[in-house]
């Protein structure tokens, strides 16, 4: 696979020095582009969602397709913690993940004997009990018209402390979360573990006749996927310093499959970041001029469907692999001529 | 020394008896052969065995240790392995990889995420040293989707090879192989003979009788024969149906 290149022994890859590199120097040119420092925060906050929901769908082969509910558990758990025990920026976003995880641990409870469909519609009915709870708990959650006033607390580092209320300053606390949650995944990725993700989504059967407790790897994956959601959902809270249901409902537990279809989460590591920055871009710049501007996002993501299944990645992979084709056949031209 | 035994199998679904009484024991280090028309319920045995299905009655133990109706799982790591005969591999894996999964230090470590299973030469060393053993040197790199239906029959073996069984279950490993392919896999689990116990289910009869130590006749969910290759070939049954086309 390639997603197995020499890189995968390594701890920090070239790409990830890249893409964190790029994404580093955009509040240097974004404005510039007509666009501004909010969308960046976005993307990555997403980015670091659709890494999390790839685990499931990419590597383990699980369609969770109401994934939302663990990315909108986590904003609320920031604004309710922040709001009603601590206040501090470390404890809330642990909460964050924690609360997350435990509502993957239940779910993942009921789910992880079952796979394919079955999996997907099971998957969809627990995100709209959590969905309909967050919009009727208008009590706690403040319904559907949000839970409001949550602080962006300092970023308190023991010696150093960052304000965060400020989008660039916010917008690089996010980048190094991302660059952490990158670093993280690709060990686990190319880890025992994460092999055996690998080994369960392509035959169950096989994995378990060779004595993988194929049960317990679902179960855990999906809990560590909601945690890692959670935490997204978390930093989402606090960019947007408000927590609303909308992102836990059907449509948006959507956007995130199609994020990572479209990046190519299938075959690459690196397609959900892709599919995240595509699809924010796109709303905005087709946004602009439209407000049909998911009419075309999703005829684009049914071009994607019909013709490159692989998503981005995919075909910037076949891309790739042309060019180290031709290569071969230079050489042996260059062996006839002499060149 | 007997190392597997099943004591008076019952497994039925539903009103339909699939298995009954069914006692088989199996030696340390011998060859078993396991023969019977389609729908005999051979696969259901070794689905029993192996613990995908739970039996309605009777008793499976492997080195006098129960393991009636534990999960598949479990019984693999009691050291029982086994192959399919519809092809079961991790298609998307090298060969290599394949092999890497089913061994017992990738199964070790199966919870470590510290650590890049790339890193590990030892890992790649000892499925390197399982291809060879199934005649698959050299393939390493090529994905299990990409090989050859023999060297996918022979990659199966492998895999359940690799995670060092003390008893191997192979389900018609010859099934859709030609001539030759046969020849090769017979060729293969002849030099596995006396390693360890194996169990074939085979339909190819020259193949048993050439390799079997001893081969049981499964028919309507019973085991009506039992007995050696020569034994056999005197059994009515054997010589009457159509199974026993041996000169």
């Amino acid at each position: 696979m390639a997603r197995h290149g020499s890189d995968a022994t390594q701890l920090v890859t070239p790409a990830m020095l890249a893409v964190v590199g790029v994404l580093a120097s955009l509040p240097l040119w974004i404005g510039q582009v007509g666009l501004y420092p909010y969308i960046g925060i976005e993307i990555v906050i997403w980015a670091i969602y659709a890494l999390s929901f790839n685990l499931l769908l990419g590597y383990t082969g699980l369609p969770s397709f109401g994934h939302g509910a663990y990315f909108g558990i986590g904003a609320y758990a920031f604004g309710l913690f922040q709001q009603n025990v601590l206040p501090g920026l470390w404890p809330c976003l642990a909460a964050a993940a924690g609360a997350a995880a435990l509502a993957g641990l239940v779910v993942a409870a009921f789910i992880s004997h079952r796979r394919g469909i079955y999996y997907a519609f099971m998957t969809i009915a627990f995100g709209q009990v959590f969905w309909v709870v967050a919009i009727k708990s208008h009590a706690i959650t403040g319904g559907e018209d949000g839970l409001l006033r949550i602080q962006r607390a300092p970023a308190d580092f023991g010696i150093v402390s960052f304000d965060l209320r400020d989008n660039v300053s916010l917008y690089y606390f996010v980048l190094g979360v991302f660059a952490v949650v990158l670093v993280a995944l690709w060990r686990l990725v190319n880890s025992p573990y994460g092999r055996i993700l690998q080994a369960v989504k392509q035959n169950e059967t096989r994995a378990a006749f060779v004595g993988y407790n194929v049960w317990l790897y679902k179960f855990s994956v999906f809990a560590l996927s909601a945690a890692l959601s959670g935490l997204a959902g978390g930093l989402f809270a606090m960019a947007q310093t408000s927590a609303f249901p909308d992102v836990m409902s059907l449509h948006y537990s959507g956007y995130v499959v199609m994020m990572t279809l479209i990046g190519g989460g299938i075959v690459s590591f690196w397609g959900p970041v892709i599919g995240a920055a595509l699809f924010l871009l796109a709303r905005d710049a087709i946004g602009a001029v439209t407000t049909a501007w998911m009419l075309w996002f999703g005829l684009l993501f049914m071009l994607v469907v019909l013709f490159k299944p692989e998503g981005i990645a995919g075909w910037w992979q076949d891309l790739r692999r042309e060019g180290g084709a031709r290569r071969p056949g230079l050489a042996r031209l260059r062996m006839l001529f002499g060149g | 020394m007997v190392l597997f035994e099943a004591e008076n199998l019952q497994m039925r679904f539903g009103d339909r008896t699939v298995l009954e009484n069914v006692t088989l024991s199996f030696g340390a280090g011998k060859l078993y052969g396991i023969m019977g028309p389609n729908g005999a319920g051979k696969t259901t045995c070794f689905n029993v065995l192996t613990g995908r299905y739970r039996p309605t009655r009777g008793r499976v133990r492997i080195d006098g240790e129960d393991i009636t109706g534990l999960p598949p799982h479990l019984i693999a790591r009691k050291g029982v392995s086994r192959s399919f005969q519809i092809m079961n591999l991790f298609n998307d894996f090298t060969a290599r990889d394949n092999v890497m999964t089913a061994l017992p230090e990738m199964r070790a470590r199966s919870f470590e995420t510290r650590r890049a299973v790339a890193s590990d030469a030892k890992l790649a060393d000892a499925a390197e040293a399982v291809l060879a053993r199934v005649g698959l040197a050299g393939k390493g790199d090529v994905r299990a989707k990409n090989l050859s239906y023999g060297d996918r029959r022979a990659l199966e073996i492998g895999v359940a090879l690799a995670a060092a069984p003390r008893v191997l279950f192979l389900d018609e490993p010859t099934s859709g192989l030609g001539s030759d392919g046969t020849a090769r896999l017979a060729g293969l689990i002849g030099t596995l003979k006396g390693q360890l116990t194996i169990v074939v289910i085979e339909h190819d009869m020259p193949f048993l009788f050439g390799l079997a130590d001893e081969i049981s006749v499964i028919h309507w969910g019973q085991v009506i024969a039992q007995g050696t290759p020569g034994e056999l070939r005197a059994n009515d049954w054997v010589r009457r149906s159509n199974l026993g086309k041996l000169q």
